[in-house]
């Protein structure tokens, strides 16, 4: 594939080594000069010093031949005007865009971006997962599926511990896919049982959630 | 009209200043507050500060209920995101926007946006004004 990374940051660094590693071509525009001369020394010709939000620049670098365009500047206007163009302009079939204030998401989507990435949303669940006491986590977002992954920690007085999961009314868009209990791993059935403490590992889909935490009677 | 706009530097201040002398509702959005001084001593419109591309700042303006919607910041693609969402999320009627880049300019005009370009709008009046013809377009 021939990916094009716009925005030359930690993020656009790790990212292009990493694709390259997996065997892909990969370009990344940068337009600081002092951060490209750093790029360039390790990534050779795989860096390129321009800005990706503009049109010539991109078509010198061979943007309508591009498969994915990923613009991971740390300025959200920036990301959108370039998936912007990439799809407007050289009809790249896919674009993923870096999201730093999870506002914007809405006005991404509108506006035909494929993909969202928001770290600040990701950093926050993961430290959510970490805080002590909380029991319902998001842990990742299926986008595609419209599906969640959550992490559920079941307290000693809830209403569903000792009981078979055959017996606790789950929402047909849910599915109970891992339990582990005392560092070992249970693929449940409807017989299996719910214990106190156990991490509950849920796949649900976005209307599925609410249905579920009253399932499972936790609230956060 | 109610009208928000977005950039308090010459050409917003001048605008804004405008408009409010043409007696309409104006509501001016810069980041910085020394900008403001840029704008007319009996300007009787509302200045705010805040980033233009966060919705919150946009409501605390009006753009809610108001007709039009200028962006006129120096970064063009803060113009353009600023431009979509009073567009796309707010439905404001009328919304304009400026953009220097005459490519990136042509793009969002294919994509149905107002924008002007005062680089194009520039070299065309020094053109007329130098040779005393109008610029001939590409073809």
């Amino acid at each position: 594939m021939y990916i094009i990374i716009g925005g030359g940051g930690d993020v656009g660094y790790y990212l292009t080594k990493s694709l390259l590693s997996q065997g892909h071509e990969v370009l990344l525009l940068e337009k600081g000069n002092i951060r490209y001369q750093a790029l360039s020394e390790e990534l050779g010709q795989s860096v390129v010093r321009g800005d990706a939000c503009e049109a010539r620049t991109m078509e010198e670098v061979g943007a309508n031949r591009a498969d994915v365009v990923i613009a991971v500047t740390g300025e959200d206007e920036d990301n959108l005007v370039i998936c912007q163009m990439a799809k407007k302009r050289f009809n790249v079939a896919r674009t993923i865009a870096r999201l730093n204030n999870p506002k914007n998401e809405l006005i991404f989507q509108k506006l035909g971006i494929d993909v969202t990435v928001s770290p600040t949303r990701s950093i926050l669940s993961l430290i959510e997962a970490e805080l002590p006491g909380t029991t319902f986590v998001t842990l990742m977002t299926l986008k595609r599926a419209g599906l969640e992954i959550l992490e559920i920690r079941v307290p000693p007085d809830s209403p569903i511990a000792g009981k078979t999961l055959s017996t606790i009314n789950l929402p047909r868009s849910g599915n109970i896919a891992l339990i582990i209990r005392d560092k070992e791993y249970i693929f449940p059935n409807a017989e299996t049982k719910i214990l106190a403490n156990d991490e509950v590992y849920a796949l649900v889909s976005r209307d599925g959630e609410d249905a579920l935490r009253t399932a499972l009677g936790t609230t956060r | 009209m109610k009208i928000v706009i977005l950039g308090c530097g010459r050409v917003g201040a001048t605008l804004a200043t405008m408009l409010d002398r043409a007696g309409h509702k104006v509501s001016i959005i810069d980041y910085s507050n020394e900008a403001f001084r840029r704008l007319d001593p009996k300007f009787g419109g509302e200045t705010l500060i805040g980033n233009g591309v966060d919705e919150e700042i946009l409501v605390r303006a009006g753009i809610k209920d108001a007709d039009a919607f200028a962006a006129v910041t120096n970064g063009d693609n803060r113009n353009i995101m600023a431009s979509q969402i009073a567009k796309e999320i707010f439905n404001v009627k009328k919304v304009v926007c400026r953009i220097y880049d005459p490519i990136r300019q042509s793009t969002y005009n294919e994509l149905g946006l107002d924008t002007i370009s005062p680089t194009i709008v520039g070299a065309q009046m020094m053109f007329e004004a130098l040779t005393g013809d109008k610029p001939k377009k590409a073809q």
